[in-house]
């Protein structure tokens, strides 16, 4: 069976329709879900879609959280619906306290977009299966406030539990602690990540084919389990 | 009709990169010897009655989960004009 991959719309998504492109070029279905639902409609798989969810008033992410999606994602991704934030989809995540630390204005103060080289630094979470750890990838990277903050004591637990699922290599474009630019929870079926491998899936209007995997990942995993 | 005013601001340790922008300029404006900046958030909320007992309660719990994000950032709040 093909499995049923959710993409959530908040008011000032983004990303949502490259998502649920890139899910579907994965070979999976994409399912348009909306923020003010609290159904998830039975997906086996959610993505949280960059953008400026509710115009990023007050922190990003932070109004996002108690949307009613979020109530019964929440609860879902505690009992180990594999859940991917990206870019706002992080934020998110962060706020929702389902992941650790906090995302926080650029150092620069300057709104970056490049295409940026990553280091996959753990290919242990379904997310990221279909990556070698170490593996090398190019993806578009575009934010305002992607600076990973955390305290010296998180920081050490995600490094010691291999939950830095990938670092910024050559430049560190935002002032993330340690280069960080995605995590995982500590069960794998939770990732944040602030780059965009939604953005990659194809030459045609990616710089590369690198997202791909992040997307076939999560499909591989829940065939295996399905 | 109660006033209630809650501040946030980024704990110390966090980096302040608006506040560090903010210290340049006034700087270069001709202000010497600023030594720190730091920018902050100042919530004012107008609110029907007296804010006590399980409302006040729940303005305090809304402060530090809504309003601040305790990952980075701390909070104070005051009630204000209470009797007015």
């Amino acid at each position: 069976m093909i499995p049923r991959v959710g993409v959530v719309t908040f008011p000032g998504s983004l990303d949502d329709r490259d998502a649920a492109r890139a899910v579907r070029i994965a070979g999976g279905e994409a399912v348009a879900l909306w923020h003010g639902d609290d159904d998830l409609m039975n997906v086996d798989a959610v993505v949280l879609p960059g953008g400026f969810s509710y115009g990023d008033y007050l922190r990003c992410g932070a109004i996002a959280r108690f949307a009613p999606v979020m109530h019964a994602l929440v609860d879902a991704a505690k009992g180990g619906l594999p859940v991917l934030g990206i870019c706002n989809g992080f934020q998110i995540l962060c706020e929702s306290h389902l992941l650790p630390g906090a995302l926080t204005r650029n150092d620069s103060l300057h709104f970056i977009c490049r295409d940026q080289r990553l280091r996959i630094e753990n290919a242990d979470s379904m997310w990221t299966s279909d990556f070698e750890a170490g593996q090398e990838i190019v993806i578009p990277l575009k934010n305002g406030e992607g600076g990973f903050v955390a305290d010296e004591k998180t920081l050490d637990m995600l490094e010691g539990e291999g939950r830095v699922i990938a670092r910024y290599l050559e430049i560190n474009p935002n002032g993330s602690r340690r280069d960080i630019a995605g995590i995982r929870n500590a069960r794998g079926n939770v990732v944040g990540l602030m780059p965009h491998p939604e953005h990659a899936v194809e030459t045609l209007c990616g710089p590369t084919e690198d997202g791909l995997p992040f997307f076939t990942s999560v499909l591989n995993s829940l065939v295996g389990a399905l | 009709m109660a006033r209630v005013v809650v501040d946030v601001m980024l704990k110390p340790e966090i980096l302040d990169p608006q506040g560090r922008a903010v210290q340049g300029a006034l700087g270069r404006l001709g202000l010497t010897g600023v030594q720190d900046v730091r920018q902050g958030k100042q919530f004012i909320i107008d609110i029907e009655g007296t804010l006590e007992g399980d409302r006040y309660d729940l303005m305090h719990k809304l402060a530090e989960e809504l309003l601040s994000n305790p990952v980075i950032e701390n909070y104070s709040m005051r009630v204000v004009d209470d009797e007015q």
